[in-house]
């Protein structure tokens, strides 16, 4: 009497919801809190659910205390206006000598009275509208770079990246700069004698050792031919008033330092990263060192350096702008780590683009500007964005050597007796710490986002 | 294709000279007295087990790679350091590769006009419309704005072909460029490269498809450890070979 | 196209378009330029020296220098006194006070970096929302601005220095002035436990691989690692109890009556200045919150298949974590640890900020105020960064190259 292994179903298995410990709430809640800290199984687990469960706690009473005390200090406690001009004494508490009572927390009648010293530093009131300008210009600039279906992105950025900083220097400083006779006759004649000569030799009306040079003499002429146009437009008397650097401050000393450092920085970097892949032992050794030597000292250093021994490296009587001579440093601290953020993109690219291009008969500048730079740029802006987040940060050393950026000109304003309360300097701290915050972390995630994109998106 | 579309156009015009060829990488020997001559319209296919030799060798032909020794010259141009003639000589030598080496940033339209414009100095427009005729005799015009990465491996490398061909060049180096592609894809690049040769261009290929050699090749080489072992006309290569490591090589590709 | 006969006639012509000679005319004039810059550079400094009247040389060294310098770990070892001790010794004290604080944050950044890492990873929402928010803040708020928080927030909040609060016993208290604790000060005889500690450490590597031996020869394993704890603490310890205990410890004393003056901690025992505190936090807590992005990306580099297929081989999860998993991380892990280690390194010069006596501190700060010979000083504060960044290369860049997947 076997049974016949023969099976046919009949009916269908009915289609049921998972059991309720699978859904919503309760399944989120399982996975990702308890499933963690719930094997009993044997004595090691169990001792080891348990340490979980313990730690869970703790690190929860820990955040949840520390989140709350912020909530407590910058919104609860905190003394929102001071009508009666009281300053201090809105909030200093009652044994303070003010007229708080209870627990004070954040002190924003403080920040609004310094708001303006810590955006615009000690720039003259009348000439804010400058530097309003230029905020406006950088934010549509940047939105229009980051926003990805903004047509003419890529003019647009090499406008933010020429144009804007010349803008910028005009109008911070009132533009109107005198170069002496002497820098304008070299500049003037090597523009003559660089962009002229090439441009007739690569005609083939020179002699052929011209024609084989004119490539280099064009390049180096352009270089030329743009500080000349830089020189020619900040010597313009365009009517506004000359604003020391020295009254710069706060955010824009900030902005100032990083958008320099990274503008500066970036062709500085190619060079450098080009300049290391060289087959030329002697160039590729001196980027190597160059590089290194920089990545290996600390910025603090290089801004001591820039401060004191600059004016020692120039000759005699030639006066450097303090905050010039951060720029100076700041720029050749950040070309070094740029390099070799490009020097990642070049060697992503596969030996397969330049055999391609080679093999179509380009030369070496035309292929490293039309095949492998726009590739390599394009792979290291996340890099890019990243360093610029690490430079934003690095920028409030330059108040160790005396300048007054967005941190500086906070902890400057702790020195005015007539502000001075207990909950002075943690409102200040915050201030700052909420400001770079917030600029870092969207910057940070701005990153992010491309790297995915570029991960995702298609290659080769 | 039958033999009766054999070459007909070869002149007596030698365009690539090779003369007692040698190269090295570090001290391993890879080209060893390599002689070859080219004539004006003649086309070669190059075939031998990998790691032969050969795509270092027609990768020499247009400097991609150095020789240390001997004499290459195209066009009657030697190629030595001088830039000036690695530069003329690669303008009118044409090469596509295994991976296609296109330029992702660019479009199809980008990739075939940028080294007639940079290079040759060509005014856009006309740089443009050649580069549609030839996207045309590539079967592919409807492609030319869009990016490589959107494109498949056999229409890449008929868009590298075209790209070679907007330069205009005398003569054409294949490296090896059906074996990156899907079996599928393989014919559509082969009927262009057939059509191609049937255009009179000189082409130097270097391709384990043995029917293209049969059908298109005025002459097979064969190498072998760096060295040029066997060389004939493909009917004679294939029906009698006459060294005992070419009959070894063809009866293994041959045997299924 | 020009010169075919190949008569080697050598023309400028030809010259110009020769691969090899471009590439030497190019590197000719790099030198050139380079060597006038350096040459203009050298020229103006001696000018401008010479005008400043101006010293110049090493000879600043063997001076006496007549500051005070915050009591560290470098004025301890060196023994400093103002006014007898030389500029060489405050070099020395500000290279020692940098690797103390470099190498204690670099401890206390990886244990909290790695810990912080795994929790981002881990399911329980809690650890992992906790090293989020960790992550980013820290790692999105300028340094100094944290060691601000900690030097002039935090630890100012601590009781002044007529009080004390008392950390578990009383022998360890701190206030606003530092940390203070026992001091251990050798004795006679102490140094045989010097000797069993060294002894200890030799018989743990004897022990590792007479452990690897028997288990290719028996299949056995040892407990290794609780004996090699075992032999570390207990050789050590029973020297040390034998020679009975050669080590006094010098409790820290404290005052709270007398004189007001004299009231709070006396000169005894150990402390530790709230300048090194804040920045060894600052500092190790900062660092931490990049290391932990490291630690995630590398684990999350060691492919899901990697754990499977130790499972399927039938591995404990701890083993699989051991064997499998953390090898391939770390192999992902070092190299930007190594740099890791080095921004710390570097930053823990923002010292200068707080006036913890570091190298840029106390000898490019402090003493090249007193000297101001900028150019050797500030090139000796330089080296002695570049040694330090070379060295750890060097170090890593060996440890990497030992775990190193052979790869064809």
């Amino acid at each position: 009497m076997s049974k016949s292994i023969a099976f046919i179903r009949t009916e269908d298995a009915p289609s049921l919801p998972p059991p309720s410990s699978h859904v919503g709430w309760r399944k989120w809640l399982w996975d990702n809190m308890f499933s963690s800290m719930a094997n009993f199984g044997s004595i090691g687990a169990a001792i080891r659910s348990v340490l979980i469960i313990l730690l869970t706690v703790t690190l929860l009473y820990f955040g949840l205390t520390v989140i709350w005390s912020l909530i407590k200090f910058a919104l609860i406690d905190a003394v929102w206006s001071d009508p009666d001009t009281l300053k201090r004494g809105i909030c200093a508490t009652v044994a303070q000598g003010g007229v708080a009572e209870g627990n004070v927390g954040a002190c924003w009648p403080f920040i609004g009275a310094k708001g303006k010293l810590i955006i615009y530093g000690r720039y003259p009131e009348m000439e804010l509208w400058r530097v309003n300008a230029l905020f406006v210009g950088l934010a549509v600039g940047i939105l229009w770079m980051v926003w990805e279906r903004a047509p003419f992105r890529r003019q647009v950025g090499i406008l933010m990246l020429t144009v804007f900083p010349l803008a910028a220097f005009i109008l911070l400083t009132g533009g109107n700069v005198h170069y002496s006779s002497g820098t304008w006759t070299t500049f003037i004649a090597l523009t003559v004698i660089f962009l002229g000569g090439g441009l007739v030799g690569a005609r083939n009306l020179l002699g052929e050792v011209m024609f084989a040079l004119s490539g280099f003499f064009i390049v180096f002429g352009m270089f030329v031919a743009a500080a000349l146009i830089a020189m020619f437009v900040t010597s313009l008397d365009l009517g506004l008033v000359h604003v020391e650097t020295a009254n710069w401050g706060g955010l824009l000393v900030t902005l100032v330092v990083a958008i320099t450092g990274i503008v500066a920085s970036l062709p500085l970097g190619i060079v450098l990263a080009l300049g290391r892949r060289s087959k030329l032992p002697l160039i590729s050794y001196l980027c190597i060192g160059f590089i290194e030597f920089w990545r290996g000292v600390p910025l603090i250093t290089v801004l001591f350096m820039s401060s004191v021994m600059l004016p020692l490296f120039l000759p005699e009587g030639v006066e450097f702008d303090k905050l010039l001579r951060a720029l100076i440093g700041v720029a050749l601290f950040s070309a070094a780590y740029m390099a070799e953020v490009v020097r990642g993109g070049l060697q992503a690219i596969p030996k397969g683009q330049y055999e391609g291009a080679m093999a179509l008969g380009l030369s070496y500048p035309q292929m490293t500007r039309l095949i492998i730079l726009p590739q390599a740029l394009k792979i290291v802006i996340p890099g890019i964005v990243n360093t610029f987040i690490g430079l934003f940060k690095d920028t409030t050393l330059v108040l160790i050597i005396g300048l007054f950026d967005l941190l500086g000109t906070i902890q400057s304003t702790f020195t005015d007796a007539g502000w001075a309360t207990p909950v002075m300097s943690p409102t200040g701290y915050l201030v700052a710490a909420t400001m770079f915050w917030a600029f870092c972390f969207s910057m940070s995630r701005y990153s992010l986002h491309l790297e995915r994109k570029l991960d995702t998106g298609h290659k080769r | 294709m039958t033999t009766e579309n054999k070459n007909t156009a070869v002149s007596g015009e030698t365009v690539i000279k090779i003369e007692n060829m040698n190269k090295w990488y570090g001290q391993f020997h890879v080209l060893r007295d390599i002689n070859l001559n080219v004539k004006q319209g003649e086309r070669i296919v190059i075939c031998g087990p990998s790691g032969s030799g050969k795509s270092t060798l027609i990768r020499c032909i247009n400097r991609l790679e150095e020789h240390q020794d001997g004499l290459i010259a195209v066009n009657g141009t030697e190629l030595s350091g001088d830039l000036k003639n690695i530069e003329a000589i690669r303008r009118d030598v044409g090469m596509c590769f295994q991976h296609f080496n296109l330029f992702p940033h660019l479009t199809v339209m980008e990739n075939c006009t940028l080294a007639p414009i940079w290079v040759r100095k060509t005014p856009r427009k006309e740089a443009e419309a050649s580069a549609m005729e030839y996207l045309e005799r590539v079967k592919i015009p409807d492609q030319a704005f869009k990016y490589p990465g959107q494109l498949s491996g056999g229409q890449q490398q008929r868009v590298a072909i075209a790209r070679s061909l907007c330069m205009n060049p005398q003569i054409m180096l294949f490296d090896e460029p059906t074996s990156a592609l899907d079996p599928e894809m393989i014919k559509e690049v082969l009927d262009v490269m057939v059509e191609l040769a049937s255009t009179g261009m000189t082409m130097i290929c270097v391709t384990h498809e043995m029917g293209f050699a049969r059908t298109v090749a005025d002459r097979v080489i064969f190498m072998d450890e760096g060295q040029i072992i066997e060389e004939n006309e493909p009917e004679e290569f294939f029906n009698n070979p006459k060294s005992e490591r070419t009959q070894k090589f063809l009866s293994q590709i041959l045997s299924h | 196209m020009a010169d075919t006969s190949g008569t080697g006639r050598r023309s400028l012509s030809t010259l110009i378009y020769d691969e090899k000679f471009r590439g030497i005319v190019y590197q000719i004039v790099v030198a050139v330029a380079l060597i006038s810059i350096v040459w203009w550079i050298v020229g103006n400094t001696l000018d401008n020296l010479q005008e400043q009247d101006k010293k110049s040389g090493f000879g600043f060294l063997g001076q006496t220098a007549g500051f005070q310098i915050l009591s560290s770990l470098g004025t301890s070892l060196v023994d400093y006194t103002a006014g007898v001790s030389t500029y060489w010794d405050v070099f020395i004290i500000g290279i020692i006070n940098t690797l103390a604080v470099a190498i204690s944050g670099i401890i206390m950044a990886t244990i909290i970096g790695f810990m912080m890492g795994v929790m981002r990873l881990s399911k329980n929402a809690v650890f992992n929302s906790f090293a989020t928010v960790y992550i980013e803040i820290l790692r999105n708020v300028p340094l100094l601005l944290q060691i601000f928080f900690w030097y002039f927030f935090v630890l100012r909040a601590l009781p002044n220095k007529r009080d004390k609060l008392e950390l578990g016993t009383e022998n360890f208290a701190i206030n606003i002035t530092g940390l203070y604790g026992p001091e251990p000060i050798p004795q006679e005889g102490f140094r045989w436990t010097m000797y069993a500690l060294l002894a200890a450490f030799f018989l743990i590597w004897a022990l590792a691989k007479f452990a690897k031996r028997l288990q290719e020869n028996t299949g056995k394993r040892l407990p290794v690692f609780w004996l090699s704890a075992a032999t570390l603490i207990g050789l050590p310890l029973i020297v040390h109890m034998y020679n009975g205990s050669p080590l006094l410890w010098e409790m820290p004393e404290f005052r709270d009556t007398g004189p007001k003056l004299r009231q709070g901690f006396q000169a005894s025992g150990m402390v530790i200045k709230p300048e090194m505190i804040a920045l060894w936090l600052a500092l190790s807590l900062y660092t931490a919150s990049f290391i932990a992005e490291n630690v995630r990306s590398g684990i999350l580099a060691v492919s899901h298949g990697q754990t499977e297929a130790s499972s399927a081989l039938g591995l404990k999860a701890s083993s699989t974590l051991q064997l499998v998993v953390i090898p391939q991380a770390m192999r992902v892990i070092i190299p930007p640890l190594t740099s890791q280690y080095l921004n710390l390194t570097k930053n823990s010069s923002l010292a200068v900020a707080i006036a913890y006596p570091d190298i840029v501190s106390v000898f490019a700060g402090t003493a090249l105020n007193q000297v101001g010979q900028e150019i050797e000083m500030i090139f000796m504060m330089m080296l002695v960064y570049l040694v330090l960044s070379v060295g750890t290369s060097a170090i890593m860049n060996w440890f990497n190259n030992r775990m190193r997947i052979v790869e064809r």
